[in-house]
C-alpha cells in the first residue's frame, strides 16, 4: 500500500491524500459510534413500535424521547469539540447557538399550532395575544414554512457565529479572555430572551407545541421519528467534522491551537481560519438544538444560561477532547448518569458534576477515550 | 481639524489623489536595481530605548548576508520589522522596489516570499515532521483550499526532497515534539525551504548543533544562496566565516561595519566594541 504511493514509501503516506478520501481510515471510535448510530436507526423503530409493548424487548417512547434528548447533547458536545479539541478555543457559551437554534425551530412550532391555542388567534401565538399585540413581528414572517425555519436554524446561529468570531478573532482575542467573552454573549441573550418585549415568549418560552410537518408531535411513531433524525445528525455531522479534521484545513487548525504566530509567520491567515471553523460549530450546535425542541416540547431562555455552556465543556472533556466520538460519547453518557443520579440524589448532581470535572482534569486529561486507549497500550 | 486636512488635500492641484497613486504593495518582487532588501532610516523604540537607530541596510538579490553584533544590537528587531512582527517609528522598509513591507501585515509578507526561522525553534510539536513540512509548503493559503487541498504526487516527493536533505528521512512519522533540539532545528530550515521564499532570514541557525551539522548547515545556506537570498544571524564566529561573503556589523541599532570578514575583523571600531577595550 505504502510504496505505490511514493517512490520510498515514506512518511507522507500518514498525510491524507484528500480529506474526503478514506475518512475513517484508522479511526476506530468513529467506526464505533457510526455502527451503533446505524444499529440504533433499523432497532430502535422496531423495538417501539412493532414489538408488543408487554414484550422486554419492548422500548417504552419515553425511553426513545430521553435517548433521542442524550443524542442531542452528544452532537452539542461534537460541536463544542471541533472548536475546543482541535482549535484550541474553549467556548463558555456554546449554549446560546444550541439555544438559538432551538428557538428558531421553536418559532415554526408555535406558527404550527394556529388556531388551536388557548386564544383561538390563527397568526399570533397565546403569548403575543396575552400581550395584547396587534399583529406578529417582521422576524416571526416565515416561521410557518418548514424550509425556512430549517434555514434559520443553520443560518442564525451561523451568523450569530461569523459575528462574533469575526470580531473576536481579528482583534485577536485569544485563551481565557475569549472564553469569557463567549460567556458574556450566552449571559446577554439569556437576559435579553427573558424580556417580553423580545417577542420570544418571554420567562414561558415557546411550548404548547402539536404539530410538526403536520404529524402530532406527541404520538410514538413522531418520537420515533425526531430519534432517527437525531441519530442522523449526530451520524452525518461527525463525518463533517471528521473530514474537517481530516484535511489540510484541520491541519492548519491544529497548528493555530499549538503555535498561532508560528502558523501567521508562515503565511496563514489565522483569523479566518478560526472563524470559520467556529461558525461551522456553531450551526451544528445549532442543529443540535432544533432536534432538542420537538423532543422535549420547550423552548426558554434558560437555555441560554451560563451554566449549560460549561456543562457541555465538562461533558467533551469527560469524553476526552480533540477526538469527537469521545466528545459524543461524554455527551450521552453525562447525561445518561444524569438521568440516573436526578432520580434518587437530585440535590447531589451539581456536585457529582463538579467533582467529575475535576477528577477528569486531575487524573484522565485525557477523558475516557484516554483511558481506554491507556489500557489498551498496557 | 483632521476634516480640515482632508479637505485641502483634495483641493490641491499640484499632486494626484491617493486613490488614483498605484498600490505600493501588490504586484510581484521587482529587483532589477539589484537590492530585494531596503532598509532605509529605520528606527524603533521601546520605552525610550532605540532597539534600532537610524538602521539603514540594502540585501542584494541571491546574496548570502551575515549579521552578527553583540546582544541588544538590534538583530531580531531587524528580522521583526522585515516580518511585520513590529512597525517601525521612522523609515522606509521594501521587499523588492514595489512592495512596502511597512503597508503590509505578518501573513501578506509572508505569502510574499519572506521566511523565517526562528532563534529558539518553532515548530508544530504535535503534528509530524511530514505534516510540519506540507503545512510549510508554498501555495495558497485560504481557507476554502485548505479543506479541498489534495495531496498530489509531486508535492510528495518534493516532501521526501526535503525530508532527505534535512537529514529527517528516518523521522518523518515523529511527531515533531518529539525531535531533540538540533532536529528542530532542521526541520525549521526544512519548512523554510517547503515554503520556497525569495528571502531567507535566519536566526542563528547553529544554535545548539554538533559541528559536523555545523558543517552541513553551513553547505546548505550556501548552496540555497543565488536562487535565494539568505540572511544569517549569528553568534558563532567559526561558522560565519565559513559561510560569509559580505558581513554586517549592528551595533546598538545600526549598521558599525560591512564588507568581508577579514576587512571587518580588522576594523578598529569593530574590534573595540567586541572586545570592549
Amino acid at each position: 500500500m505504502t510504496a505505490k504511493m511514493t517512490p520510498s514509501g515514506s512518511a507522507t503516506d500518514l498525510i491524507p491524500l484528500a480529506a474526503h478520501r478514506r475518512i475513517l481510515h484508522g479511526d476506530l471510535g468513529g467506526k464505533i459510534l457510526l455502527g451503533l448510530m446505524a444499529a440504533l436507526i433499523v432497532l430502535v423503530p422496531i423495538l417501539n413500535l412493532a414489538v408488543p409493548s408487554d414484550s422486554p424487548l419492548h422500548i417504552s417512547t419515553y425511553a426513545v424521547t430521553l435517548m433521542g434528548r442524550y443524542l442531542c447533547f452528544a452532537l452539542l458536545a461534537l460541536s463544542l469539540d471541533l472548536v475546543w479539541g482541535y482549535c484550541g478555543i474553549l467556548s463558555l457559551g456554546h449554549g446560546a447557538f444550541f439555544a438559538l437554534g432551538g428557538y428558531a425551530m421553536g418559532m415554526y412550532l408555535m406558527r404550527q399550532i394556529g388556531d388551536r391555542g388557548v386564544y383561538g388567534d390563527p397568526v399570533l401565538p397565546d403569548f403575543m395575544v396575552f400581550l395584547g399585540w396587534e399583529e406578529l413581528p417582521w422576524y416571526w414572517l416565515g416561521f410557518d414554512q418548514f424550509w425556512f425555519a430549517a434555514f434559520m436554524v443553520l443560518a442564525v446561529p451561523g451568523t450569530l457565529g461569523f459575528v462574533f468570531g469575526w470580531l473576536a478573532f481579528r482583534s485577536r482575542v485569544t485563551g481565557v479572555y475569549l472564553s469569557i467573552i463567549s460567556q458574556a454573549m450566552t449571559y446577554a441573550l439569556m437576559l435579553a430572551f427573558f424580556r417580553n418585549e423580545m417577542g420570544f415568549g418571554g420567562n414561558n418560552g415557546l411550548t404548547d407545541f402539536k404539530d410538526i410537518l403536520g404529524f402530532s408531535i406527541s404520538a410514538p411513531s413522531t418520537r420515533v421519528a425526531l430519534f432517527v433524525a437525531s441519530a442522523l445528525a449526530l451520524a452525518l455531522s461527525y463525518l463533517i467534522c471528521r473530514a474537517i479534521v481530516r484535511s489540510r484545513l484541520g491541519r492548519v487548525v491544529t497548528a493555530v491551537r499549538d503555535a498561532e504566530p508560528r502558523t501567521r509567520s508562515i503565511g496563514y491567515r489565522t483569523d479566518r481560519y478560526k472563524v470559520w471553523v467556529w461558525t461551522v460549530s456553531a450551526m451544528l450546535a445549532g442543529l443540535a438544538g432544533a432536534l432538542y425542541v420537538p423532543q422535549v416540547g420547550i423552548i426558554n431562555p434558560s437555555e441560554f444560561s451560563p451554566l449549560n455552556s460549561i456543562e457541555a465543556v465538562v461533558w467533551v472533556a469527560v469524553g476526552g477532547r480533540g477526538t469527537l466520538f469521545g466528545a459524543a460519547l461524554g455527551g450521552a453518557l453525562v447525561n445518561y448518569a444524569q438521568t440516573l443520579l436526578t432520580a434518587w440524589l437530585a440535590e447531589l448532581w451539581l456536585f457529582v458534576l463538579g467533582g467529575l470535572f475535576v477528577a477528569v482534569t486531575l487524573f484522565f486529561p485525557r477523558g475516557l477515550v484516554g483511558l481506554l486507549r491507556r489500557r489498551e497500550g498496557s | 481639524m483632521q476634516w480640515l486636512d482632508d479637505t485641502r488635500a483634495f483641493m490641491r492641484r499640484d499632486q494626484v489623489f491617493d486613490i488614483v497613486r498605484p498600490v505600493a504593495s501588490s504586484g510581484r518582487v521587482d529587483t532589477r536595481h539589484g537590492p530585494i532588501l531596503y532598509l532605509e532610516d529605520v528606527t524603533v523604540s521601546f520605552d525610550g530605548f532605540r532597539a534600532l537607530d537610524a538602521l539603514t541596510l540594502y540585501i542584494d538579490d541571491g546574496e548570502l548576508r551575515c549579521i552578527i553584533g553583540p546582544n541588544g544590537a538590534g538583530k531580531s528587531t531587524m528580522m521583526d520589522v522585515i516580518t511585520g512582527r513590529t512597525r517601525p517609528d521612522n523609515g522606509a522598509a521594501w521587499f523588492g522596489q514595489r512592495l512596502d513591507l511597512l503597508r503590509m501585515d505578518e501573513t501578506e509578507i509572508a505569502q510574499a516570499g519572506i521566511g523565517r526561522k526562528f532563534q529558539k525553534p518553532t515548530v508544530f510539536p504535535r503534528h509530524r515532521v511530514v505534516e510540519n513540512l506540507e503545512l510549510a509548503m508554498a501555495g495558497p493559503r485560504g481557507v476554502w483550499s485548505a479543506l479541498t487541498a489534495r495531496l498530489d504526487r509531486s508535492t510528495r516527493e518534493r516532501i521526501d526532497e526535503v525530508l532527505e536533505e534535512i537529514g529527517l528521512a528516518d523521522q518523518g512519522r515523529a511527531l515533531a515534539g518529539q525531535l531533540s533540539h538540533g532536529q528542530k532545528q532542521w526541520l525549521e530550515i526544512g519548512m523554510l525551504l517547503m515554503q520556497d521564499p525569495r528571502v531567507l532570514l535566519v536566526d542563528e541557525p547553529v544554535a545548539g548543533m554538533t559541528h559536523q551539522e555545523m558543517d552541513r548547515t553551513a553547505e546548505l545556506l550556501t548552496r540555497l544562496a543565488g536562487r535565494h537570498s539568505v540572511v544569517v544571524v549569528e553568534h558563532d564566529m567559526e561558522f560565519v566565516r565559513s559561510i560569509a561573503r559580505k558581513v554586517t556589523v549592528l551595533h546598538q541599532g545600526s549598521v558599525l561595519a560591512e564588507g568581508s570578514m577579514e576587512e571587518v575583523q580588522s576594523d578598529p571600531r569593530v574590534i573595540e566594541v567586541y572586545l570592549g577595550e
